[in-house]
């Protein structure tokens, strides 16, 4: 049974509400039957810290990847997981995690290739939750006893691999990495550690907005007509546009796809996970360096 | 593998070493809560300090070194934020590592002590550069402030 939608005024102003919850809505409701709350760190010590009462942790790093090819999990090693956490099917899942809910965004995003109907993010995560001296506790989950189908993974609708990038040259593109990283300015000094690409730069066309200009001060999303401000009216973006975000390995762009697609209401947008690391290693393909998107 | 790494780097691999992967994190968590904090000149002067980009945290490192040359005593201050257990582990195996260390012992510290402490798996390779990107920092201004 899915827990009611947070009605908050800020969130309904969003294109589909019903993916958040505010830090308030989640307090008065932790230990409601049919929630469970997950925390998605990028720093996997951070839970053993401390961590939102009752919930489980899901590490994006060993088990959402599958261990030898670079891809997710398949459908029987995502229900082992749901089993392991206590999630069943029709469970409401609420993820939170740090670094504004960078890998949040990510776990949620992975939860969608498999169709699991209520996955929400807390707004602002971590970072709000620790502003407002709500309650940390190091008490160990006690994930319920329940039965996850096996769910194959659907990716075409929300994932691009690197072929389908490669066709949509010329249509709309979001590069969410820092400014530095998308003019390809970035290079390493001596002495200094060097990037994991061969060649710094971006993708022919696509358009620069750092996943983190979509964040408010408080660590939640901006509202709904600052967003609307920076994806449609400055980059022109449209919310019948075929759009395609990536990073680097894919974790800052499931962020900005969250925002595109529950928050602007996009219906078809997908993240390409392979990112700059498999781009900007790839033998002949084209890249742009400088600000400008540029073209093919 | 014993005696082959300067300091106490070897103690601090073998106690890695003779545990599970899932305890590995808790001794980690451990280094975290065993990070010094800075000394007072520094905490003063946080201007002396060099950010570590590699490690997408607010992670900072100073050295100071008594004296030059190859033996010239070397004292190691990091400081990286509570909400970064990760970070502060691998900057506290750093300080643990090199505690009483002279110049030729820091820049003996192989690039390889991130991967030896068997966390591969469990941290993300980002992590474990963010580790070197403390190390070769370190290692640089030990070498310009040493003159070695």
């Amino acid at each position: 049974m899915p827990v009611e939608h947070d009605t908050d005024p800020k969130l309904a102003a969003y294109a589909h509400p019903e993916r958040l919850v505010t830090t308030g809505w989640l307090a008065d409701r932790l230990g409601s039957p049919g929630l469970v709350v997950v925390e998605s760190s990028e720093d996997v010590l951070l839970y053993d810290t401390g961590h939102i009462e009752g919930a489980v942790k899901i590490d994006w790093h060993t088990e959402l990847n599958d261990p030898v090819t670079r891809d997710y999990v398949d459908g029987e090693g995502f229900a082992a997981l749901m089993r392991a956490k206590g999630i069943a099917r029709d469970d409401t899942v609420v993820i939170y995690g740090d670094k504004n809910n960078w890998w949040a965004a990510y776990a949620l995003w992975v939860f969608s290739l498999f169709g699991h109907e209520d996955v929400r993010l807390l707004d602002g995560g971590r970072a709000k939750w620790e502003a407002e001296g709500r309650a940390w506790t190091t008490d160990p989950a006690q994930p319920k006893d329940v039965d996850y189908p096996v769910v194959e993974r659907r990716d075409e609708d929300i994932r691009a691999f690197m072929d389908d990038v490669k066709g949509h040259l010329g249509k709309p593109m979001v590069d969410v990495r820092s400014p530095e990283e998308y003019t390809g300015a970035r290079t390493h000094m001596p002495a200094y550690p060097e990037e994991g690409a061969l060649r710094g730069g971006h993708i022919p066309g696509a358009q620069s907005v750092p996943w983190a200009r979509a964040v408010a001060d408080d660590g939640g999303f901006k509202a709904r007509e600052e967003l609307e401000a920076i994806y449609q009216q400055e980059k022109g973006l449209s919310p019948d546009d075929d759009v395609i975000a990536y990073c680097r390995i894919g974790e800052r762009s499931s962020h900005s796809w969250f925002v595109l697609t529950h928050l602007l209401g996009f219906p078809k947008v997908r993240n390409y996970d392979g990112s700059w690391t498999e781009w900007g290693n790839a033998v002949r393909v084209p890249i742009v360096k400088g600000d400008e998107p540029g073209s093919v | 593998m014993t005696g082959s790494l300067p300091g106490g780097f070897d103690a601090v691999v073998e106690e890695f070493q003779a545990l599970e992967e899932r305890e590995r994190l808790e001794l980690l968590l451990d280094f975290a809560n065993g990070l010094p904090e800075l000394p007072e000149h520094l905490r003063q002067h946080p201007e002396l300090l060099e950010p570590v980009p590699e490690c997408q945290s607010p992670v900072f490192v100073h050295v100071d070194v008594d004296g030059s040359g190859a033996e010239a005593a070397v004292h190691v201050h990091l400081s990286a934020p509570k909400e970064a257990p990760t970070t502060r582990g691998f900057a506290g195996i750093l300080a643990e590592g090199m505690r009483g260390l002279d110049a030729a012992g820091v820049l003996a510290v192989p690039d390889d002590v991130p991967g030896r402490l068997g966390l591969d798996r469990a941290v993300s390779p980002l992590r474990l550069r963010g580790m070197s990107g403390m190390l070769h920092r370190i290692q640089r201004q030990v070498r310009e402030k040493a003159g070695v």
